[in-house]
């Protein structure tokens, strides 16, 4: 059991002076399930080779149950890792495969045996030992990379998007599969991944990166209802939130047709800012239908994704120019708008967030 | 290679049959209809008619050789394998000698050039390409400009003015000079080949093993030595037959000691260099020389195939 520290952690690679990881500050509990998100290049992956030790720390320290480990090698960590694309020994069974480390450790063949059958029952790979890793499906070879780190016991897992060779339906299924076998072992859970679902759906915590900074470490539900900036507030959640740059009017701030009231704590916050605008973001679901006929925001629908329970509508609202983007609205699925229909809607109030227009930092 | 997913997990996947998406399997798929066969037939037979040739003639006499083609199947006889296995001209010994030098003249420079390789691919130090890079460049050195001053040094050492640098190792005249001058010329080749093979091995595999407490000399043992064995064996083959076939190093460096002499010496001094005289027997000491290295390719000719990387990643 361990908790893991990022402490200032930074990480250069040769010939490009901007960090790939810039003073990274992180605490991760015992037991957490965290998980390091980010679009590509935003040094999720490296953050993870770091506390692996595949890459070198330029400066900061990384610790492991309170030690420094920036120095020592991979195997001296006591961490175990699941690769994106399994790295599995294609020439060892998958016996052999989930034993490696133990052999090497020089643990006695019945021990390394019982273990790794161990494991295998739990993954459900028993009837595979003997097979080589190319005789297995995707998902049979993610979990005897998964059983790999496993077996070994480790007091860190960490995980490099070991779903994103999967297909989309066995990927639903793994992704609870591996939440849950972590809540059974306990064991201290570092995944990165590109998809915030698989980051809202698995992680107890979530930590957003992007160029190398961390822009905001919360849990699924403070990061979706209270994201620090713009940049976390378009990343989480699916279809992103609509962010619109709006006038500050007296009583709120200007959007499309009508005057949408803010709190206080958000209007002040604008104010000790000195803006004029402010960078404005509703999620698709916090609208409703307009209780009170034509008061509401105008929307022009002009495109309609049927999803089943829920239609996305794509429109735009009144004065928009035809270069912006679309403006997205939940609707229920059963009674979706018809394209060209102009939407009479409400905005649910103190769903609304605003940012700061050039920062993109949360005001209020 | 493609798999099924299946959901549950449970039902091993079968591999379908993808189309080709690759060069490679467009060039395969096109090379398996009848005409290419037919194509490939006739140079397969095109190419085997002179060694047919050579096997008839072995066993024809002087006469029948000197007058007739060999097609007439005339005249034939066992004498010029009698000569050959037997007497002065017994080529046998030589065999022997021939495997002597042949084994440690494939091993050493596989085993050389697999460790540089391994350095040179998975190890990051100062200057490791450009040390690739010259390598490599030493195979255009011909053999016949190198062999000299490598027999030089054999022979007195290696000596910069009057000093010393490296003494004369004793090998003068001994199997261990030809060995030596085989594994010198063998090892640009054999870097740039396993260089070029290892670094196709993925970085995460190196990596995992890493995690897994491997140090480097486990890495090599059990990770790359395994995965390498197809090109271990493809360039065990190249230099087996290379050495095997070769005459003029052979020669040189063995400095007419017939106690070390490989094969090739032998039968070129079978035919007496004034009027060509026992150049009958040739065919048959020839053929006796091929059947080794023949039994060499046929029980290694599997590990060209190169399948054992297929499943380590998805792809």
């Amino acid at each position: 059991m361990a908790e893991v520290s990022y402490v200032e952690a930074t990480c250069l690679y040769p010939g490009n002076p901007i960090p790939a990881v810039d003073s990274l500050n992180l605490d991760i509990k015992d037991g957490e399930f965290m998980v390091l998100v980010g679009p590509s290049g935003s040094g999720k992956s490296t953050a993870l080779r770091m506390l692996a030790g595949l890459e070198d720390i330029a400066s900061g320290e990384i610790r492991i149950s309170g030690k420094d480990v920036s120095r020592r090698p991979p195997k001296d960590r006591d961490i175990a890792m699941v690769f994106q694309n399994y790295a599995l020994y294609p020439h060892m069974s998958v016996a052999e495969n989930m034993g490696f480390a133990l052999k090497l450790k020089g643990v006695s063949k019945t021990e390394r045996q019982d273990k790794v059958r161990e494991a295998a029952k739990l993954l459900d790979l028993e009837k595979y030992l003997d097979r080589k890793p190319k005789a297995l499906s995707g998902g049979q070879r993610q979990r005897v990379a998964m059983g790999r780190a496993i077996v070994r016991e480790p007091s860190v897992f960490l995980m490099d998007e070991p779903l994103s060779n999967l297909d989309a339906k066995l990927r639903v299924e793994t992704r609870a599969n591996i939440a849950a076998l972590q809540a059974r072992l306990g064991t201290t859970t570092i995944y990165v991944t590109h998809d915030q679902v698989e980051a809202m759906t698995m992680g107890h915590r979530v930590a957003l990166l992007k160029d190398g900074l961390l822009q905001q470490c919360d849990t699924p539900r403070n990061l979706y209802d209270r994201p620090a900036n713009a940049f976390v507030a378009g990343f989480i959640g699916s279809p992103a939130m609509n962010l619109r740059t709006a006038n500050l009017v007296p009583g709120g701030a200007q959007l499309g047709n009508i005057v949408l009231p803010l709190q206080n704590s958000v209007s002040e916050a604008a104010r000790a800012a000195g803006v004029s605008t402010i960078t404005l973001g509703v999620r698709p679901e916090s609208f409703t239908v307009a209780q009170n006929g034509g008061s509401g925001l105008k929307l022009e629908v002009k495109l309609v994704e049927e999803l089943g329970a829920d239609a996305y509508v794509y429109g735009s609202l009144q004065g928009d120019d035809p270069a912006d983007k679309h403006f997205i609205v939940r609707f229920d699925g059963r009674v979706p708008p018809r394209i060209g229909e102009v939407l009479d809607l409400d905005v649910q109030p103190g769903e609304e967030h605003a940012f700061h227009p050039e920062t993109g930092e949360r005001l209020g | 290679m493609t798999v099924v997913i299946n959901p549950t997990g449970e039902v091993p996947a079968t591999p379908v049959e993808p189309l080709p998406t690759t060069t490679v399997g467009r060039v395969r798929k096109g090379l398996t209809n009848p005409v290419a066969s037919a194509i490939a037939l006739v140079i397969g037979v095109a190419w085997t008619i002179p060694t047919a040739g050579l096997l008839v003639q072995s066993f024809r006499s002087k006469t029948g050789q000197d007058t007739k083609g060999w097609w007439t199947f005339s005249d034939l006889t066992l004498d010029n394998y009698r000569r050959v296995t037997s007497g002065t001209g017994n080529v046998l010994p030589y065999v022997v000698n021939s495997i002597a030098i042949v084994i440690p003249a494939a091993i050493i420079p596989i085993v050389v050039a697999a460790l540089a390789s391994y350095a040179l691919v998975w190890i990051d130090f100062r200057g490791r390409d450009w040390i690739y890079v010259a390598i490599f460049a030493l195979q255009v050195v011909p053999l016949q400009v190198a062999v000299v001053p490598l027999l030089r040094f054999v022979v007195n050492g290696a000596h910069l003015g009057s000093m010393t640098v490296i003494p004369k190792l004793g090998l003068a005249g001994t199997v261990g000079a030809v060995w030596l001058a085989h594994a010198c010329f063998a090892l640009p080749l054999a870097v740039f080949l396993m260089h070029n093979f290892m670094s196709e091995i993925p970085r995460d595999l190196l990596e995992a093993a890493r995690l897994d407490g491997a140090g480097h000399g486990q890495i090599f043992r059990q990770i790359m030595l395994p995965l390498l064995r197809p090109a271990l064996a493809a360039f065990g083959i190249f230099q087996f037959l290379w050495v095997w076939n070769d005459l003029f190093v052979g020669l040189v460096m063995s400095g007419s000691n017939n106690a070390i002499s490989p094969i090739t010496v032998k039968i070129a001094g079978l035919v007496g260099s004034t009027a060509g005289q026992g150049g009958e027997v040739v065919p048959a000491a020839a053929f006796l020389s091929i059947v080794i290295p023949l039994a060499v390719f046929i029980a290694l000719q599997r590990f060209f195939v190169r399948g054992l990387l297929a499943g380590s990643v998805k792809g």
